[in-house]
């Protein structure tokens, strides 16, 4: 077949109906969000203490550092999925989230005896912790990775990351609130972990479902 | 001389206008690329001193992922290095298939020479993988691509609709993308 032959096929398909990847990916998410939430209603529920510990600083910032994260997220990984979207470009956005990390637990050392960090770092729950997130992240990653599909990354692998980190995040948010250890220690060993193992599980499954 | 931003703004215009449906235009930007794509792809080979034969097959695979991929170029942004980054992709794809490891950085491929030698090259590959799609789908993409006709004139030829035959001819081109993308 010429490459003139090819082009008049290709002109001739132009008019399919287009794409707005950020409205798919928005929806997508929206979606995997709506099910983490019932799931998250019918198991675990919001914390009983919630009122009480809202103004609390350590709770804010439980809350916030996965929402900076993910709206973050959803802009690098909408960057990620075009074949001209380099990490590095991108790079700044995805340390948004565990620079915050660090400096909440910064905060914590400074506050805190040194004799109460192995406590608040091991809280109480770690387990539930590890395995929630994760749970509540799986149908956010597989809508996430649905609608990447359309796009065009130059690293598959990466760009599967982060919808990983996107999924993890949205679902970090909604567990915080739940979440009865409030130390900036805990986020920082326990949040991250699992977060880590989502943006892992995104990376593998994007290296080979997003070629294109 | 003209400068090659100018060119480049001259083809994202007329992208613009293609990814407002534009038929033309859409013909006429492809037009362009292919011997810009086919510069690139061909000095690259060189470098790596792997045999041309399969310079045409690449151009061919890029203009598929140029087109079913077209959302992806972000409209305020300039048209030529978008196009390059996915020559680069399936340049990328098509040397680790035949076993080398590469590392290509993106930039190096910035600056090749348009090359208009060859506008009557023939890609191996797509024809071979026209012969794994469908029956109806190949009469389709051959009647449209080859004979040149529309597809309103395929559509009376086969009994179809003319929306049956677009659907089908689109289906097409993603079945011969994943073919491209899938051969060993």
């Amino acid at each position: 077949m010429k490459t003139d032959e090819l082009i008049r096929a290709l002109a001739e398909d132009a008019g399919t109906p287009r794409k707005s990847m950020p409205l798919r990916l928005g929806v997508a998410l929206g979606l995997g969000g709506i099910v983490a939430v019932v799931l998250f209603a019918a198991t675990l529920g919001l914390r009983p203490d919630l009122a009480a510990v809202a103004g609390a600083w350590r709770f804010q910032f439980k809350l916030a550092t996965p929402i900076v994260s993910f709206l973050a997220a959803f802009w690098a990984c909408l960057r990620l999925a075009r074949p001209d979207g380099r990490p590095r470009d991108v790079l700044p956005a995805l340390l948004v989230g565990p620079v915050l990390a660090l400096a909440g637990a910064g905060a914590e050392l400074a506050l805190t005896p040194a004799a109460s960090w192995l406590t608040r770092a091991l809280g109480r729950y770690s387990g539930v912790c590890l395995v929630a997130i994760p749970s509540l992240s799986a149908v956010s990653l597989v809508a996430a990775l649905a609608v990447l599909r359309a796009g065009a990354p130059r690293s598959p692998a990466l760009a599967g990351a982060a919808a990983g980190l996107l999924a993890a995040t949205l679902s970090a948010g909604i567990y915080a609130t739940h979440c009865p250890d409030d130390s900036p220690l805990f986020f920082g060993l326990w949040y991250t972990t699992a977060i880590g193992t989502v943006v892992l599980a995104g990376g593998l499954a994007g290296g080979r479902a997003l070629r294109w | 001389m003209r400068r090659v931003s100018d060119r480049d703004s001259d083809l994202a215009g007329l992208m613009r206008s293609a990814l407002r449906g534009d038929e033309r235009s859409y013909k006429r930007v492809l037009e362009a690329l292919a011997p810009v794509v086919r510069g690139m792809v061909r000095s690259n080979l060189a470098r790596f001193g792997t045999g041309l034969g399969e310079v045409e097959d690449i151009v061919q695979e890029t203009l598929l992922a140029v087109h079913l991929k077209r959302d992806t170029w972000d409209e305020r942004l300039p048209l030529l290095p978008w196009v390059r980054a996915i020559a680069h992709n399936k340049l990328v794809d098509n040397l680790r298939r035949r076993g080398r490891r590469v590392q290509l950085p993106i930039d190096d491929i910035a600056e090749a020479v348009a090359d208009e030698r060859v506008p009557e090259a023939s890609g191996v590959d797509a024809a071979r993988l026209l012969a794994t799609l469908k029956v109806r789908q190949r009469e389709i993409v051959t009647a449209i691509s080859i004979e040149g006709a529309s597809a309103a004139e395929v559509a009376a030829r086969l009994g179809m609709t003319e929306n049956a035959v677009r659907v089908s001819l689109h289906r097409s081109l993603q079945a011969l993308a994943r073919a491209f993308r899938d051969k060993s």
